[in-house]
């Protein structure tokens, strides 16, 4: 029905099998959709935030996804410009991740604001001393930046690219996509710190505020580096489920591999900085502010050291070690577990660097605040993975994504692989 | 964000931070200018074959 | 002719927490003044708007040795690290809809220019941030006494203490009448103030010597040479202020003879508090 869209070679399963997949995936969707339309028409008192927690479900999503979605920057910036060249054959891909991260990303924010039609008062009015503007201008450019990186791919359909003015576009836009890249990359640089920084900077919050250089806390530097550490990461794992899903190989073994191990490498330096700056906060920082370690995982329901102990052992120092060394990362068992704790860390973080902040007291006489979310949160957090899944499968369908399909897929005696 | 927005101040701060900022979106502007110029050229002195 | 724009005011407040009796009065005068919402059900404190709220103290002793003390916690109306006027909330804001009045010491909320991100109460310890959950709604006649001075706020926006800006602002209004450069003291005082029956709270211009806030806190003008970032402790051994350690320097001091309730105004190690609890600022020089 649809196969003049599909690539040229590539086997997709039947059209009704793929708009039934679509559909049950659309359902979640309208859900998220309902519940977004209650949060813009009825307020934000359709969540359970409340004044203890003016940050919450969202923002953590939201940090979630723009670390996870970092493997497009990361992926981009090694392709582009250190120009290492066997990642072409997965960069459409991690770009189409970071597209869709970027945009829920925003999507979320344009929920998460009181008053949303206010929402341009960040550009217009910023404050450039606040980490959230810097945030929101990067974020809304690399966007851009992913967009343009996203277009060529798009263009590459084949009843697109059968229109001369867009096959030329798409070429010149290869062309000159290092430049594109190296403006995302600076861009990035600077909104995974910043949004890092967000935390760092609130000195009245003893779990949250770091020192660092400069106006940057050591918190910026960090969300930086663990975006590009687990960022591919996230990259592997959508890739691997991609390929059980369509029963399919999608990328060569060698470029898992070889971005498995820049991602180990990257995770191992990362976690080694992120277990220094924790030490200096808890031995020097919180203290010289009157607090013990114990305060942050002590007298309450929730958060006790497993937090700790999980995000930086299981989740940190278990994946890079495994990702590091060639005969663990080359298992796909090992590997994929190890993936999957990579993404389980770097979400632990940013959950720890939003939601245990506004847990923890800080008055001596104030106590610890738990939260759980509304479903319409959970609904309109659930919504981007929905909206993800439906992108990826249309793309997939349609669209040249996965350079060594063909390659990895010749001979099919069965008519329908998926 | 602009010279004009009443908040603005002429100071390290702004300077920096909107330099940084509309030299990105300069170039990403000036970047996608060029590709669509390029290929409406390409378009038109093209004899529809594929140059690659 | 200008308007008393010559020195630069820092309002400020002191209460005293002995006599504080925990009435509430201070918070139901703000919520009247500073035209504040109800809700239908006020139970969940955490999510109800008090700009002014009276938090309950114990010092942990069984009885009969249990004492209890009432702190009233209006908006700090913080200087910020070094006082140099960068509040943890207005350092954060990204739209700059709350900003720090360096001729005043205030830090306002700009309602129409707020969008609801809530960094700021994220950022803020004292909890002295509220944000508009809901649409602002009185009981059926009560539109009648709302204020005419103070902008109701809408829904999805924060809001906090504002010392009466209102209240300062006609005052000037007056001295500009009267051809006066500054207001007097009593001219400007704010709702809670003027509520307390036990006259637990005192407010004035901690710049100006001749204030009773000012007699009251004797500021230290120089940063505390223990924590660079602290600067205008109290030289008087009876006032301390909330989380102090943290450098956010907040305009609101509070008054206790009793140890335990000047402990409780900020976090310690074990054994800090008895090797710093005697200090209090530079020397008296001449206050």
């Amino acid at each position: 029905m649809d196969s003049a869209l599909i690539p040229e070679g590539a086997k997709r399963c039947s059209f009704p099998k793929f708009a039934i997949g679509i559909a049950i995936v659309s359902a979640v969707v309208l859900w998220g959709v309902f519940a977004m339309f209650l949060c813009w028409f009825k307020g934000l008192n359709q969540t359970n935030m409340n004044d203890y927690y003016g940050f919450a479900l969202w923002i953590w999503a939201d940090l979630a996804v723009i670390a996870v979605g970092g493997g497009a920057f990361f992926t981009g910036l090694l392709r582009y410009i250190f120009k290492i060249d066997e990642l072409k054959n997965i960069i459409n891909f991690a770009v189409i991740i970071g597209f869709i991260c970027y945009s829920s990303a925003l999507l979320i924010l344009a929920i998460d604001i009181g008053q949303p039609l206010r929402g341009w008062f960040i550009f217009w009015h910023a404050n450039v001393h606040s980490m959230l503007t810097e945030v929101a201008f990067c974020l809304s450019a690399y966007f851009a930046v992913l967009t343009i990186e996203f277009i060529p791919n798009i263009l590459e359909n084949r009843q697109a690219n059968k229109v001369p003015f867009f096959h030329h576009l798409a070429h010149n836009m290869h062309g000159v996509m290092a430049v594109f890249a190296a403006t995302g990359a600076f861009l990035s640089f600077f909104h995974q710190g910043s949004l890092g920084g967000v935390a760092g900077v609130l000195y009245g919050r003893p779990f949250a505020v770091r020192e660092g250089l400069l106006i940057w806390p050591w918190t910026f530097f960090l969300f930086t580096w663990s975006a590009a550490a687990f960022g591919p990461c996230f990259t592997l794992l959508v890739t691997k489920i991609t390929e059980t899903v369509t029963g399919k190989k999608l990328v060569k073994d060698n470029v898992v591999h070889l971005l498995a191990k820049i991602s180990g490498w990257m995770i191992v330096t990362y976690i080694i900085a992120k277990i220094i700056d924790t030490i200096y906060w808890a031995l020097v920082t919180a203290p010289s502010l009157g607090f013990t370690l114990s305060h942050f995982y002590s007298n309450n329901g929730f958060y006790g050291y497993w937090i700790l102990i999980t995000e930086i052992v299981l989740c940190g120092v278990v994946p890079g070690a495994i990702l590091i060394m060639k005969s663990t990362r080359e298992n796909p068992r090992l590997r994929l577990i190890a993936i999957i704790l990579g993404v389980i860390g770097v979400c632990l973080n940013r959950w720890v660097m939003v939601l245990q902040i506004m847990a923890v007291p800080v008055m001596s006489f104030d106590t610890w605040a738990l939260y759980f979310p509304s479903w319409q949160e959970i609904a309109t957090t659930i919504l981007p993975v929905a909206y993800g899944i439906i992108l990826i499968a249309v793309a997939y369908r349609y669209l040249p994504v996965f350079p060594q399909e063909q390659e990895l897929n010749t001979i099919e005696p069965v008519a329908e692989a998926e | 964000m602009f010279p004009f927005s009443f908040e603005w101040a002429w100071d390290m701060a702004h300077v920096v931070f909107f330099g940084g900022f509309w030299y990105a979106v300069s170039i990403l502007g000036a970047g996608m200018t060029f590709c669509i110029l390029k290929a409406a050229y390409d378009t038109i002195n093209d004899s529809g074959d594929s140059h690659h | 002719m200008k308007q008393n724009n010559n020195k630069a005011h820092k309002f400020g407040m002191v209460i005293d927490l002995d006599k504080c009796t925990g009435c509430g009065s201070c918070m139901v005068s703000c919520m009247s003044e500073n035209n504040v919402p109800f809700k239908e059900d006020e139970s969940n404190k955490k999510d109800s708007i008090t700009w002014m709220s009276v938090y309950k103290l114990t010092n942990g002793k069984s009885f009969p040795d249990t004492q209890i003390v009432y702190m009233p916690r209006p908006c700090q109306h913080c200087g910020g690290k070094g006082d140099h006027g960068h509040s943890p909330c207005v350092s954060v804001c990204p739209a700059v809809a709350t900003d720090y009045g360096y001729d005043t010491g205030i830090v306002s909320q700009i309602y129409t220019r707020c969008f609801g991100c809530r960094y700021c109460m994220g950022a803020c310890p004292y909890h002295a941030r509220y944000f508009n959950w809901w649409d602002p709604k009185w009981p059926e006649g009560m539109e009648n006494y709302l204020s005419p001075d103070v902008s109701p706020r809408m829904r999805g926006v924060v809001e906090k203490c504002s010392f009466c800006y209102h209240r300062y602002q006609a005052a000037r209004d007056i001295a500009y009448y009267e051809g006066r450069d500054d207001i007097e003291e009593h001219e400007y005082q704010t709702a809670c103030t003027t509520a307390c029956p036990a006259g637990a709270i005192v407010f004035g211009d901690l710049n100006n010597p001749a204030h009773q806030v000012h007699q009251i806190v004797k500021p230290d003008p120089h940063p505390d040479p223990r924590n660079k970032h602290v600067v205008g402790k109290s030289r008087n051994p009876k006032v301390f202020r909330l989380l102090e350690r943290l450098g956010t320097n907040p305009k609101i001091y509070y008054l206790s003879e009793r140890e335990w309730v000047r402990k409780a105004g900020d976090n310690y190690l074990d054994g800090e508090w008895d090797k710093i609890k005697n200090y209090h600022g530079a020397t008296l020089s001449n206050d």
